[in-house]
């Protein structure tokens, strides 16, 4: 199949009819066509833009989810706590077998949930607030047994609070100082606050939203908006884009195969499935890039073009009944 | 000049580097090759136009991307032409990977490979390759709803696949500073080393059904 072609275009043109071309004329067009069409399409149907769901807007819409994100930080219960390197230690990530990369890489974007997205921000937010700096000491002296009391019971407690004019009420329990805590932390996200605490990086400029994203990620709030704006991974997730204009679609083999077996079965086969789903998917879109990109040396691959006769349509001219000169 | 008396030596090799790497031109790819102004008479489907479209809904993803990264990633939630931009940035993309795709299933079906073009088929996946991941640091660096989501959905793919470790698709500046620069600087000198390929073997010949290449 792979035929050397002539040391020139000369030699390897030889005895095929050549016709007038403009490559040119042929360019210019291309852009100011494919220009007006942009332009036109950009005009009409502008371009998505829902604006970034912000901490504030999660506390002031959805105290108790937010409340209850805090207190699984504290607890080293949600998605963050539990994740494992590159954030923390909490476990070894993904693996098929001995080809484990999450562990092998370690932690090299060092995450503490309960430090980072509450215990330090309520530290700089005690200053001059001697109640919320009294419980910072007491949860901080209390022992690990005691801390988690508290958390078990107000998490519990939580499952039935309500909203009183912004803040969350709990039924009446020993909480410890958690309830001072988390109505601080509230109140300091609410205003604004911890957006900006959770990118301080002791320098002026910051760039990095890895700690902001991780917290929000952690809650079911914007989950829920993205759910609602059929975002999800479910519904080919990454693929999607708000409103009605279109995604990633180019990913649609990769986000096709979170649909199917074995990535979308808790038990898999070959010790691949939704657990290692991510790691899996990566592998087989690498070896599939891979052969999409050798398909000149691959048999049957390269083949197939020879099989379907798509090629003579595109050369139908070539493939026309012969005529005495139609080919030199 | 001293250079340019050997020219008329036989199979000599000249000493000056400068004429060596300009005949090597001048052998390998003359100017008309380069811009020719004729070809074969079956080069006349459509298909062979998803090429050069492709390549003209790239120059305007560039142009209102260099638009965009001029203004700075903040202007085009605030202003009307900002956001015009952006639109038109956002749709020359879709129709970038629109005409791309037509343009690598196009070739597929003319195992456009033949005839020691291998190289530029190859060379044509890479540059799928990195154009989806340049369209993926742009979702992410949109700086909205959907770049929030995205990020933080897609960071457990890099991350169970160890890449998260270098490249965190929650640190915005990592993501932009991909998307304006190392990326499309990498699709641009692919893009032209391809068309240099194309235009140095010239187009294949039709698929021979005796399995030669007539």
């Amino acid at each position: 199949m792979i035929k050397p072609m002539g040391a020139t275009q000369e030699e390897y043109y030889r005895g095929v009819r050549m016709v007038p071309y403009d490559l040119v004329k042929e360019l210019v067009l291309a852009i100011v066509g494919v220009g007006v069409l942009a332009v036109l399409i950009a005009a009409v149907l502008s371009s998505p833009d829902v604006g970034p769901v912000t901490i504030a807007t999660w506390a002031q819409q959805d105290p108790i989810d937010f409340v209850t994100t805090a207190s699984g930080e504290l607890a080293g219960s949600t998605t963050t706590g539990g994740y494992g390197p590159p954030y923390n230690a909490a476990g070894d990530g993904q693996s098929w077998g001995p080809i484990a990369p999450q562990k092998w890489f370690g932690v090299r974007i060092p995450i503490d949930p309960a430090n980072s997205f509450v215990i330090q921000p309520l530290q700089r937010a005690s200053f001059s607030n001697t109640v919320l700096g009294t419980a910072l000491s007491a949860w901080q002296n209390g022992s690990s047994d005691q801390q988690s009391k508290w958390l078990d019971a107000y998490t519990k407690a939580l499952a039935n609070a309500t909203v009183s004019d912004g803040s969350v009420v709990v039924a009446t329990g020993d909480y410890g100082p958690l309830p001072v805590m988390m109505a601080n932390l509230l109140g300091v996200a609410q205003s604004g606050g911890l957006d900006g605490l959770l990118v301080i990086n002791g320098r002026f400029y910051q760039t990095d939203y890895t700690q902001p994203l991780l917290f929000m990620g952690d809650g079911g709030y914007l989950a829920g908006l993205a759910d609602s704006a059929h975002l999800t991974g479910s519904l080919w997730g990454m693929m999607n884009e708000t409103g009605s204009y279109p995604g990633q679609t180019w990913l649609w083999l990769y986000t096709m195969w979170y649909q199917v077996f074995p990535f979308n079965s808790d038990t898999g086969i070959i010790g691949l499935n939704a657990g290692n789903a991510d790691l899996g998917i990566i592998i087989l879109m690498t070896l599939l890039t891979v052969a999409l990109a050798l398909v000149p040396f691959i048999p049957i691959l390269r083949d197939i073009p020879r099989w379907i006769p798509i090629h003579r349509l595109i050369w139908r001219q070539y493939y026309a009944p012969r005529k005495a000169t139609a080919r030199t | 000049m001293a250079a340019t008396s050997s020219v008329g030596g036989a199979a000599e090799k000249p000493a000056s580097w400068t004429l060596r790497l300009r005949q090597a031109f001048d052998r390998h790819l003359p100017m008309d090759h380069l811009l020719p102004d004729r070809q074969p008479y079956y080069v006349g489907s459509w298909v062979y136009v998803f090429g050069v479209v492709t390549i003209a809904a790239l120059a305007w993803v560039v142009v209102s991307g260099v638009v965009l990264s001029f203004m700075g990633p903040q202007w085009w939630h605030d202003s009307r032409v900002g956001l015009f931009f952006n639109s038109l940035h956002f749709w020359s993309v879709q129709l970038f990977f629109f005409f791309m795709v037509l343009h690598l299933w196009g070739q597929y079906f003319m195992a456009g490979w033949r005839q020691g073009r291998a190289a530029t088929w190859m060379i044509g996946v890479v540059i799928f390759g990195i154009s989806v991941l340049t369209a993926f640091t742009g979702y992410l660096s949109q700086q909205n709803f959907a770049s929030q989501f995205i990020a933080i959905n897609a960071k457990d793919a890099m991350n169970g696949a160890g890449i998260g470790a270098f490249f965190n698709v929650l640190n915005f500046g990592q993501m932009y500073g991909l998307h304006v620069m190392l990326l499309p600087i990498g699709v641009t000198i692919l893009v032209v080393i391809h068309i240099v390929l194309v235009r140095t073997r010239g187009v294949v010949k039709p698929i021979d059904p005796e399995g030669g290449a007539r």
